[in-house]
């Protein structure tokens, strides 16, 4: 073997894949885990720890899948991530954990992601539950929304011996794991849901349909439902559109709204009644994950699909992975590209975009060259579908019903990076609408400061 | 303080009256404590038969926060609201979420203002169910409002006995002359203040969207500013997806945070009349499937075949 190449992870044929919603990603077996590990040269000072927004202690897990004790791994995976199923397969671990692997000066970092999903898939198979505080302190936590941030602050509280109730406003609990990622690349029944009842099993509560601000009020729940402090990690907010003509045709969604429907309507299921667009060409404008996951959606439901870029492959924000994945399955790029205008037939639907070429000037504020357009360069695309995926603006529900609950001039709820304290006594904050729409990760470790700042509130009151 | 928490699924959107008002209208009473104990006029749940189910998006039609109830009225238009429509008294929905949207602009005006105010509310078809809960929420705050109803013909009015209780003045017409008298709404609102010579100062019209759209275009016409409530098709309602987008004074608006009621001479309604057809050939396939089984593969000229 060779300790400076990875072993590597077996994957659905991309032909076969492009077809279907399994699984993107087989993992690693028990043999493959622990020949892994045995790469990991268990560093005393270890960088992958500060690289990970959680703080897992990877050294010690990674050794104990080295000597074969799957469930020791699993417990100190557990003692700092409540989702590591989810984690091991849509942490950035490339930027994160493994980006700071010493392996990886020489050679290839560790797997540490595809690790963590291996103990976390085995501890699942194993029927391995995380088991409830044996004392309860008698102080009730609200939780609002059930994605990364407010699953893991949950959890964490849990842990400590609150009692905590989860608030989501959509009919399932998880999320942007639920609604947004689709189940080629996060399986919602086996993985999602299955790490939510290991949430569920420290004793949290979770009441689904619950839109706060609208349903119920923070202050009610803090002054008439008897909480005693509160967590907002209610993600993202409104998707984003361009403003450009013949963007309300008929056939243009939010990356949102297709995600949504694909994933936690399951429309892509005929055996739902939900309806999604039946596309030929689609064109998904935008570079992140969310626009990776849209047109692998679409080209999954049998459409052809560009994504529509204004910068060039360098600065795609989208991991590596994901945009080695979608070319793989043959979704076509067209970089440095913008649209102008969607064209719209007589009956008011999409027949086509006219885009301009672009190419890439100075660097602007964000350190990256601001793409410029090439005068005369415009042409047309024709497609049938258009599909948005331009980031979000925050959702102004909570911060507009909450007395005292400042937001900043991106109208995000300000709060403490340290332990989500905001302007208000006793409410607390993480996650995307705190920071605007971020990772699953980084919205966990949010949670995380949060459930911190929660405990030193009430433990000081 | 909310007692029947959720989880107790047998307790929850257990539905306590069915009743069919008319060959495609429905109307159900069911349990929703958080709905009940927080909604105002103007708002709207969305509501999940089963697990497979749609999102459907349904007015508040009344609400009682002493025994957690809501009144939703529904109208069959698809195969979704078909389903619904087959449950019986002590059947539950999945899921009922809400309120959402904003409430009516006028509940949070002060008392004294709205009673020196002269409402006028038009309810076509179904539209009288979200009308009902305003007009009898001004009604019990003492601030009369004159209301007409309109319909096709005499089958389709909904709601005219509760009206006419809280209603100070109550018109019915009907498209066809089957019922009171014949005639579109917008007859009847000329006919109120060009021979009638009465002055509105507020007018709120809700119903299909060529009706408020032509009540919009004849009360600019008149002045009177008019409030219209758009049902757009939506999926979460919270302002995730963005499916609801309308265009109103040429900004966009998501119905379900935004809305859903709009200054009904700013709103762009042929955008979002064609923006309501987007799943049309969808729900035509969902129709025939419900009807015959999984058995039909297109060919009827309506459902746009097999895609």
């Amino acid at each position: 073997m060779d300790v400076l190449k990875k072993v590597p992870v077996r994957e659905q044929a991309a032909k076969v894949r492009a077809t279907n919603f399994e699984e993107v990603c087989y993992g690693y077996n028990r043999e493959e885990a622990m020949e892994e590990a045995s790469r990991c040269i268990n560093c005393k000072n270890a960088k992958c720890v500060q690289g990970c927004p959680v703080g897992i202690d990877i050294p010690a897990f990674i050794h104990q899948v080295k000597e074969g004790d799957f469930e020791k791994a699993s417990r100190i995976i557990g003692e700092a991530s409540a989702l590591p199923a989810v984690c091991g397969r849509v942490c950035p671990q490339e930027s994160q954990c493994e980006g700071k692997c010493i392996r990886g000066i020489k050679g290839d970092p560790i797997s540490i992601g595809k690790l963590e999903r291996f103990v976390a898939d085995w501890a699942r198979a194993e029927g391995i539950r995380p088991e409830p505080p044996k004392e309860k302190n008698g102080k009730k936590v609200a939780v609002i929304g059930s994605g990364p941030a407010g699953l893991t602050c949950a959890g964490d509280l849990a842990k400590l011996g609150y009692d905590v109730t989860v608030f989501e406003a959509l009919h399932k609990p998880g999320g942007v794991l639920v609604y947004g990622i689709p189940e080629f690349r996060l399986p919602k029944e086996e993985v999602v849901q299955a790490e939510i009842e290991n949430v569920k099993a420290l004793g949290v509560k979770i009441e689904t349909n619950v839109v706060v601000g609208r349903s119920v009020t923070i202050d009610t729940l803090l002054e008439e439902e008897g909480y005693d402090a509160v967590f907002i990690g209610s993600g993202a907010g409104l998707p984003k559109f361009m403003g450009i003509p013949g963007e309300n045709a008929n056939g243009v969604f939010s990356a949102n709204e297709y995600l949504t429907r694909s994933n936690l309507m399951k429309a892509f299921d005929d055996n739902y009644d939900t309806p999604i667009a039946v596309s030929r060409k689609v064109a998904v404008v935008g570079g992140g994950n969310v626009a990776m996951d849209a047109a692998r959606t679409a080209l999954r439901l049998g459409a052809e699909v560009h994504i529509v870029y204004r910068r060039s492959e360098a600065e795609l924000p989208a991991r590596v992975e994901e945009v080695h994945h979608a070319k793989e399955e043959g979704i076509i790029f067209d970089l440095l590209t913008n649209p102008k205008e969607i064209l719209v037939d007589e009956n008011g639907w999409v027949k086509g975009m006219i885009c301009v070429r672009m190419e890439l000037g100075e660097p602007d504020e964000s350190g990256r060259r601001r793409p410029v357009e090439v005068a005369g360069s415009e042409f047309t695309l024709d497609l049938d579908t258009v599909i948005m995926s331009l980031g979000t603006s925050p959702n102004p529900l909570i911060s507009s019903t909450t007395e005292g609950l400042e937001t900043n001039r991106w109208k995000c709820i300000i709060a403490d990076e340290d332990n989500g304290k905001t302007t208000k006594e006793g409410v607390y904050a993480g996650g995307d609408a705190v920071t605007g729409a971020a990772t699953v990760i980084l919205a966990m470790g949010a949670g995380k400061a949060g459930a911190k700042g929660i405990h030193e509130y009430l433990s000081n009151k | 303080m909310i007692t029947c928490k959720k989880g107790e699924k047998g307790g929850m959107y257990q539905i306590t009256r069915a009743k069919q008002l008319t060959d495609q209208i429905y109307l159900f009473d069911l349990t929703a404590p958080r709905v009940a104990n927080s909604c105002l006029p103007g708002q709207f749940v969305i509501v999940k038969m089963d697990e497979i189910g749609e999102r459907i998006p349904l007015t508040i039609c009344d609400y009682d926060r002493e025994t957690g109830s809501i009144t939703i009225v529904l109208q069959t238009v698809g195969a979704s609201t078909m389903k619904m429509a087959r449950l019986q008294v002590g059947d539950t929905f999945m899921d009922v979420t809400g309120p959402l949207g904003r409430p009516s602009e006028f509940t949070e005006m002060p008392i004294e203002e709205l009673k020196k105010k002269k409402f006028l509310f038009v309810a076509g078809g179904v539209g009288s169910a979200p009308v009902y809960p305003q007009v009898k929420w001004l009604h019990e705050k003492g601030v009369g409002a004159d209301v007409i109803i309109g319909a096709r013909n005499k089958d389709l009015i909904i709601l005219e006995d509760q009206m006419k209780e809280v209603a100070q003045n109550l018109y019915v017409t009907t498209d066809d002359g089957s019922y009171v008298r014949k005639g579109l709404v917008t007859d009847v609102i000329r006919d109120l203040v060009e021979n009638q010579h009465r002055h509105y100062d507020y007018c709120v019209a809700i119903g299909p969207m060529i009706m408020m759209k032509f009540t919009a275009l004849l009360t600019k016409e008149l002045n009177i500013p008019t409030i219209v409530s758009l049902n757009p098709i939506m999926v979460d309602g919270t302002g995730m997806c963005g499916a609801c987008r309308v265009t109103v004074g040429g900004e966009v608006k998501f119905a379900c945070v935004d809305g859903p009621e709009f200054d009904g001479h700013l709103v762009n309604f042929d955008e979002a009349m064609k923006r309501q057809q987007m799943y049309k050939t969808y729900e035509g396939r969902a129709i025939l499937k419900l009807q015959e089984g999984d058995t039909h593969h297109g060919g009827c000229g309506n459902c746009g075949g097999e895609v």
